[in-house]
């Protein structure tokens, strides 16, 4: 049935460039937003060790990094805020016609960006102003709030994947239950969990990716290597973790998505013991070049070796996402995500034998690349995501085509939005290696 | 009052405060860049940066806030205003952009020439912004936003005799209540010398800013004219008559040195125009379209303001937290207490071995409940547990890696 939008049908003839300008906004405020998730509980951690130890290099670490937090999160802000007025500007149809469903949640998370706002303000401002405990409790709003931030998002997210919450009678949108839609859909577990993790995983190897760097330049004293353990420990955790919770989401794709899964693998008809192919790629309905392993389809997805998967054929032509592309970011984020779940059980193991760090050169390499590697997986996840549930950005029941704006200039806006982030991004690289060589503060 | 009447109160409100506190914040680079040279240039242009730089962001989450609210509550009138004025809100975006890069950029600054360069851009932004959404204002405000996808001009929607009024009248009130809230912030900082001076800046700027609305009432009589009989003679009346005594207000009150009441005085004018221009268009948003009409389903109105209010009982304590911590003093007593909450000394007691072997018995319990089982209610059960894997693992391995 044919959906009766709020705004009215719509030509746009710059829809790839609405959709890339799109892609181009999230690629720079989900790293940065990373940082939100995770390091206000590292700079507290730092912090905490500084009240349980009165050793004074935690208290440098703490505050070194408020720094980088702070100037993050302001990055963070304006990258979130472009977002905001996107929703608007590239999809007014979306929003018009399913605003009193899903805004909701944009509503709430409103609130908990106030309170990061003001938990930031009152952390940064009140290292000498408040008493030592005050100011670590200062710090936990922030952490909850990096939490309940991504939550309502992905509540959203959640439901353009998983649409519940109204009805359609004559391609109306009618018996509108926000409260159902957003909260009582159980489609969104999966992708909290895994991005939640994928913060962690993203502020841990990044950060402690610089100063990997460091010491392969030589630079290593006690501060740095204090610097190192505290993100490096807690992704290498994470990271093996991830694998379990990515399985899990995939089982989600596979009950809810059946599309999206067989574009994940490329898997043209319906069958029982659907193989995996490893890289390759997807032409004239089928995998070519790839490494098949029999059967592994259907036994992560089923939990049955012969159990019965759906092909790309069970939909039209015109309503399939681009399939290489999905592939292609899927398998991206599962070939970093085990490498570095390799690397984080390699830390694992050598702590257990040698209660220490291993000392080869190769090591630090690897984790120099694991920050880098860590944010490359998280975008191709979006990527999978997203372009997976193409050419719907309501699953099933809006397409991207009907929620794009009717106004001209789409290319205008991408072209200025893409040379602006350029600028500050450069910027960013800029504050951040000053912040990097800025003099320790006496330590004592 | 309806359902929908409340929310559109409630987006009004919350516009009101994003015009008072983030146009206080978009106001204060015009004095950065207005500042001049030497030593006392540069304590100007430093006041204006402390004095917001704690809470610029929490100012300008109000606008986030009245976004989200309306495209929950009116979500017609959102996307039809957003795309018509897609010009304007994109450039206001960029100013945003700029402000807050610059605020993210200044703390690496060492020489005066990066500040100066930084404070520019800031300059740039705080003329761009206010101009730009008070023209969108504007191109609402007469009518030229029709019900549709993009169906108004792109460019005569925000490019009209009552939107560059309005969009003129924006900057120069965003520099006239920055300059009254910095000189109410010197009071509190104890500066009389900074604060004095920022009266005079708040009184000329007072005063341009009086003329020009006057001059943009004759624009708005021959350009809008239904809503300038609405203002002058109907119910918007009551806002310009509370706008002007409040500007009367803060001129006395800024003569006389007492600043904490200019501040107040100014954001209550302010308020008086945004409230008249609504009184005036009520209760139409846009052209054919009533604040009913546009409204949401009753669920999402009830849902939407039960969230606002539970947000607000959270949001309102913690702001007035920074705004105290901010404006002045300290918070708590300073005593250098030992600050180890109890759960942690539990976990601290107990040895790093016991931690390690809780960490693989949850590692264990969390595959079997997450990848094993299949029932949604084992997830649960799966995600905790492991979740509580890596917590315990990374407490049992930290310690002995730590540095010593
Ligand atoms: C550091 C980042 C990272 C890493 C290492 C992995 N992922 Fe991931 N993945 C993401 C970051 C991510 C994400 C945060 O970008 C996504 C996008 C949407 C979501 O929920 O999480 C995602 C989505 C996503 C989806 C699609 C979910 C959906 O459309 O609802 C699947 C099936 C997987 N992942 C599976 C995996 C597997 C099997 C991994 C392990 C080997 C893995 N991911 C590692
Ligand atoms: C809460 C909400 C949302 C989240 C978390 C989200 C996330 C993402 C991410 C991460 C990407 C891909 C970035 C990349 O390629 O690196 C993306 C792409 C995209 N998103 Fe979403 N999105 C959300 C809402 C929306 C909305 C509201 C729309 C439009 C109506 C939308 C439409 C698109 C489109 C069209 C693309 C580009 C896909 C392509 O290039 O084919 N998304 N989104
Ligand atoms: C994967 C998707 C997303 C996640 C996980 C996410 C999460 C977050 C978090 C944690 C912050 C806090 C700021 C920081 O720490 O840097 C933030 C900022 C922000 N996000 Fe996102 N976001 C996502 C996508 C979006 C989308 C789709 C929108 C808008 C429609 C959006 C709008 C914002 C805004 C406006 C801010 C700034 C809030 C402030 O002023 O403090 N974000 N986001």
């Amino acid at each position: 049935m044919l959906l009766a939008t709020a705004l009215g049908p719509v030509h746009q003839e710059y829809l790839l460039q609405a959709r890339q300008m799109q892609a181009l906004s999230f690629a720079v405020h989900i790293p940065l937003v990373c940082f939100g998730i995770a390091f206000p509980a590292m700079v507290l951690f730092a912090e905490w060790l500084h009240h349980r130890t009165g050793d004074p290099v935690y208290r440098t670490l703490a505050r070194r990094w408020t720094r980088v937090m702070v100037a993050l999160f302001a990055v963070g802000v304006i990258t979130g805020t472009v977002l905001s007025f996107e929703m608007g500007l590239l999809w007014p149809n979306f929003t018009a016609t399913f605003g009193s469903v899903f805004g909701l949640g944009f509503a709430i998370e409103g609130f908990s960006f106030f309170l990061e706002a003001i938990f930031i303000g009152i952390y940064v401002y009140g290292w000498e102003r408040l008493s030592p405990r005050a100011h670590m409790l200062s710090g936990i709003p922030i952490v909850i709030a990096g939490v309940t931030g991504s939550f309502m998002v992905i509540a959203v997210n959640g439901w353009m994947n998983h649409p519940t919450g109204f009805t359609l009678r004559n391609g109306e949108v009618t018996n509108v239950h926000p409260v159902d839609a957003l909260f009582g859909n159980p489609y969104f577990w999966h992708e909290l969990v895994h991005m939640y993790l994928a913060g962690y995983m993203v502020t841990g190897f990044l950060v402690a990716a610089a100063y990997a760097v460091g010491k392969l330049r030589g630079r290593w004293g006690r501060y740095e290597r204090t610097a190192l353990v505290i993100p490096l420990t807690i992704a290498a955790f994470v990271s093996p973790v991830q694998v379990l919770v990515g399985d899990w989401a995939g089982r989600e794709v596979a009950n809810n998505q059946p599309t999206k899964l067989a574009a994940l693998e490329g898997l043209p008809h319906t069958m029982r013991g659907a193989p995996v192919h490893i890289l390759g790629v997807y032409t004239d309905d089928q995998v070519k070049y790839g490494i098949e392993i029999p059967k592994l389809l259907s036994l992560l997805a089923t939990h049955d070796p012969n159990g019965r998967v759906q092909g790309l054929d069970t939909v039209p032509r015109q309503d399939l996402p681009p399939i290489n592309v999905v592939r292609f970011a899927f398998q991206t984020m599962v070939g970093i995500g085990t490498l570095l779940a390799l690397l984080g059980l390699v830390v694992i193991v050598e702590r257990v034998r040698r209660r220490r760090l291993p000392d080869s050169r190769w090591f630090y390499a690897a984790v120099a690349l694991a920050g880098p590697a860590a944010t490359v997986a998280l975008l191709a996840g979006w990527t999978t995501t997203e372009v997976g549930r193409q050419p719907w950005v309501v699953y099933h029941v809006m397409r991207t085509s009907e929620a794009v704006t009717a106004a001209d200039g789409i290319p205008i806006g991408y072209g200025a939005l893409a040379l602006i982030y350029l600028v500050v991004a450069c910027g960013v690289v800029w504050i951040l290696r000053r912040l990097a060589r800025a003099p320790m503060e006496p330590v004592g | 009052m309806t359902l929908a009447d409340v929310l559109m109160v409630i987006i009004l409100v919350g516009l009101v405060l994003y015009v008072v506190l983030g146009g206080a914040d978009f106001g204060a680079p015009v004095w950065q860049v207005l500042a001049g040279r030497g030593p006392h240039a540069e304590e100007i242009r430093e006041h204006a940066h402390e004095a917001m730089a704690p809470v610029w962001e929490a100012n300008h989450v109000w606008l986030i806030f009245v976004i989200t609210v309306m495209w929950t509550a009116f979500p017609v009138a959102l996307g039809s205003i957003a795309s018509t004025l897609c010009v304007p809100l994109f450039l206001a975006g960029v100013g945003i952009i700029a402000r807050g890069a610059a605020y993210a950029l200044r703390a690496g600054t060492t020489s005066s020439a990066q500040v100066k360069a930084i404070d520019m851009v800031s300059g740039i932004s705080s003329v761009l912004t206010p101009f730009a959404l008070g023209a969108a204002l504007g191109g609402i405000a007469s009518g030229r936003v029709p019900v549709g996808n993009a169906r108004g001009d792109l460019m005569t929607s925000w490019l009209n005799p009552t939107s560059i009024t309005i969009g003129v009248i924006a900057v120069i009130s965003c520099a006239y209540l920055a300059a009254v809230f910095l000189a109410a912030d010197a009071v509190r900082r104890d500066e009389p010398a900074l604060a004095a001076e920022f009266r005079r800046r708040a009184l000329i700027a007072g005063a341009v800013a009086g003329l020009v609305a006057a001059a943009g009432l004759v624009v708005l009589r021959s350009d809008a004219r239904g809503l300038f009989d609405e203002l002058v003679g109907g119910d918007g009346l009551v806002g310009l008559i509370v706008s002007a005594l409040a500007g009367i207000v803060t001129v006395i009150a800024l003569l006389r040195g007492r600043s904490e009441l200019a501040r107040y005085g100014s954001a209550v004018a302010v308020a008086g125009v945004v409230g008249g221009w609504a009184l005036a268009q009520a209760p139409v948003i846009l052209p054919g379209l009533t604040v009913d009409q546009a409204a949401a389903p009753h669920d999402t109105l009830v849902a939407t303001l039960v969230a606002i209010i539970a947000g607000a009982a959270i949001l309102f304590p913690s702001l007035g937290l920074l705004f105290r911590l901010v404006l002045g003093g300290r918070l708590g007593d300073g005593a250098d207490e030992p600050a180890a909450p109890g759960a942690w000394q539990l976990l601290e007691a107990s040895a790093a071995g016991l931690r390690g072997r809780a960490a693989v018995a949850c590692a264990v319990v969390g595959f079997g409940f997450l990848t094993v089982a299949d029932a949604g209610w084992a997830h649960v059960i799966g995600v905790v547990a492991l979740l509580s894997a890596i917590c315990l693992g990374f407490l049992a391995a930290v310690p002995a890696l730590l540095p010593e």
